[in-house]
């Protein structure tokens, strides 16, 4: 067989496994066509703790609701509802079952890999729209905290100012990062950090460099 | 791979038309260079020759007031690079813009050009557009001057099928001294267009918007404007475009306009028809929606409707699997995160961007279609509004 005909084989060969694997993998096909555990308005889900994030002006917004046995502090029962794309919907879905029967502290430590890992992988830029299930999931864990009385295991999602002179947080530099920005200029270009006297370079790169390792190695 | 497929897409791309297809089939076999001067080459350049007559003649332009080039984007960019001139570093400035004037709902290869030569020095003022994505003239009238050398406008844009009040704004171009382009890439093929009537200086169109192939567009100049090609290095063209002529690509593009100026205007009565059904059963079947756009001022198969409390990648992507093809401005579809840069523009709020589709309707759609798609269509609203947290 010659070069050319290789290739043509080669060609064949990805024309058929895009048609296989649609858009996404075939688990988030999955969870997209069959949803699981999405709250219906007429059951009686009485939720221990409810969260919400996300805005729909940003194109997502996802609210999850648990039930917890207080005894051994698991998520017995999990439901969900978004305003948001395909892999938002998928991703939640997908996490919404990996939850039940998960203790509270590990459930808490959750991080949108490990829910796009479970996904068989998201497109490098669909990673942001995976990472509101878990952030809900942690509302809705604090939530129940609240509601107990054991608001000392709350973990404030506190965020550093890194760029004083433009007000960056670490928390934009990481949401820069899902949504894209892979050098420090791209950074400087989404959030404008160092962009005045410039000596917040060095701390900047190095969250850039563990938020690309965090979320994409 | 679901049993039906119905493509309503058809502002991204179209089918070949068969006609076009079969004359490509017999142009495959004309190899020859249009520059060369033997049998091979004549042959050639007589079939380009042709093409460039049809298509003069379908937009009432001179022939060789027409150019061949890759692409729709290629012929704006083109466009756009010659009023960048520099005229202490050009020795043969042709059209000097202190400023030029567009607007904010222009194609993409518009408004980053336009960028583009904003971060080389040369100012560039946007348009607004009003709700229904019409051009403020009064607020052009008022932006323009004699520092104005350019002002650029599409004549029908691609997301809602808004028409421009093209005359007027080109009247009011050239009151000042002003050259008029146009972006019509969705409007040849579509509506009728008369570059003499329109007062237009310069045109772009593009092959595969109107059932021709991919990778080629053309250029109108208007006689006596200067000019000054994008791409440099050869006489093809008439030094307009270097690059040895895609004769596929132009003899189908030549073909793909013979049969608009046969099927155009029939086609057009049919399109309003389905549109109008397609229309009317999403009224019927799906409350809390919105129709952008123009009502009338309106490209005849293009409908953009915001359905409220859903994200529209997640629509799209369901009606795929029931395989029935549109696009969407949301956000998500496009790998940004900002959605539809045009609705936007007409005001509609982004949330309301994020859950818009766009149906763009062709010659081969049916009834028999549309009504699949609105069942499907009221299936998919239905369910993910149903897990949706927007809507009550």
């Amino acid at each position: 067989m010659c070069t050319c005909e290789l290739w043509i084989e080669t060609l064949k060969g990805l024309r058929m496994s895009d048609q296989l694997n649609w858009v996404y993998t075939d688990k988030v096909k999955d969870h997209f066509v069959n949803p699981r555990n999405i709250l219906k308005d007429d059951e009686n889900f009485k939720e221990d703790g409810k969260g919400m994030v996300g805005n729909i002006k940003c194109g997502d917004q996802m609210m999850m609701a648990i039930k917890v046995d207080a005894k051994n502090n698991t998520i017995t029962d999990c439901r969900w509802k978004t305003y948001g794309c395909a892999s938002a919907i998928a991703s939640t879905s997908v996490l919404s079952e990996m939850v039940k029967g998960m203790p509270l502290d590990e459930a808490y430590h959750l991080s949108p890999k490990d829910v796009t890992k479970e996904l068989s992988g998201l497109p490098e830029h669909k990673i942001h729209c995976s990472v509101l299930g878990d952030k809900a999931l942690r509302a809705a864990i604090n939530d129940y905290y609240r509601r107990t009385n054991q608001e000392d295991k709350i973990t404030a999602e506190t965020s550093k100012i890194i760029c004083q002179c433009m007000n960056v947080t670490d928390h934009e530099i990481e949401d820069a990062v899902l949504e894209g920005a892979r050098s420090y200029l791209a950074l400087q270009e989404k959030t404008k950090l160092g962009t005045v006297c410039g000596q917040c370079e060095k701390e900047a790169t190095k969250l850039l460099n563990e938020y690309i390792k965090k979320h994409f190695s | 791979m679901p049993v039906k497929q119905i493509y309503l897409d058809h502002n991204a791309t179209t089918p070949l038309h068969p006609e076009v297809k079969i004359a490509m089939q017999k142009a495959m076999d004309v190899f020859g260079n249009p520059s060369s001067m033997h049998s091979f080459g004549r042959d050639a350049r007589a079939l380009v020759e042709e093409s460039r007559e049809k298509i003069a003649s379908f937009i009432n332009a001179e022939a060789d007031e027409i150019f061949f080039v890759g692409s729709g984007s290629e012929a704006n960019n083109t466009i756009l690079s010659i009023f960048t001139c520099e005229p202490s570093q050009c020795a043969n400035p042709c059209n000097m813009a202190h400023e030029i004037i567009t607007s904010k709902i222009e194609h993409p290869c518009i408004l980053e050009a336009s960028k583009c030569l904003q971060n080389r020095g040369t100012p560039i003022l946007f348009l607004n557009v009003d709700n229904y994505g019409k051009i403020d003239t009064a607020q052009l009238e008022k932006m323009i001057s004699s520092r104005t050398g350019l002002v650029s406008v599409m004549m029908a844009n691609n997301e809602i099928g808004t028409i421009q009040d093209i005359k007027k704004i080109a009247d009011i171009s050239h009151k000042k001294g002003a050259l008029f382009h146009t972006d019509a890439v969705q409007a040849v093929g579509k509506i009728p267009v008369d570059v003499k009537k329109l007062n237009i200086d310069f045109l772009s169109l593009s092959g595969h918007k109107i059932y021709g192939p991919k990778g080629v567009g053309a250029v109108y100049v208007k006689k006596g404007v200067k000019f000054c090609p994008l791409i440099r290095g050869g006489h093809q063209e008439k030094g307009r475009r270097a690059g040895t002529e895609n004769t596929l690509g132009i003899i189908a593009l030549g073909k793909a306009i013979e049969m608009r100026k046969v099927e155009m205007d029939k086609e057009e009565k049919s399109l309003l028809e389905l549109k109008s059904a397609l229309k009317k059963g999403i009224e019927k079947s799906i409350p809390d929606i919105r129709f952008n756009g123009h009502p009338t001022d309106c490209l005849p198969g293009t409908l953009n409707v915001t359905f409220q409390g859903v994200e529209g990648e997640a629509i799209l992507l369901y009606l795929d699997l029931e395989g029935i093809a549109v696009s969407t401005g949301s956000a998500c579809s496009s790998g940004s995160l900002d959605p539809s840069h045009v609705l936007l523009a007409c005001g509609i709020p982004a949330e309301g961007a994020h859950g818009s589709i766009r149906f763009s309707l062709g010659r081969d759609n049916t009834k028999e279609e549309i009504d699949y798609t609105v069942t499907k269509l009221t299936e998919v609203i239905k369910k993910t509004r149903k897990m949706s947290t927007a809507y009550k």
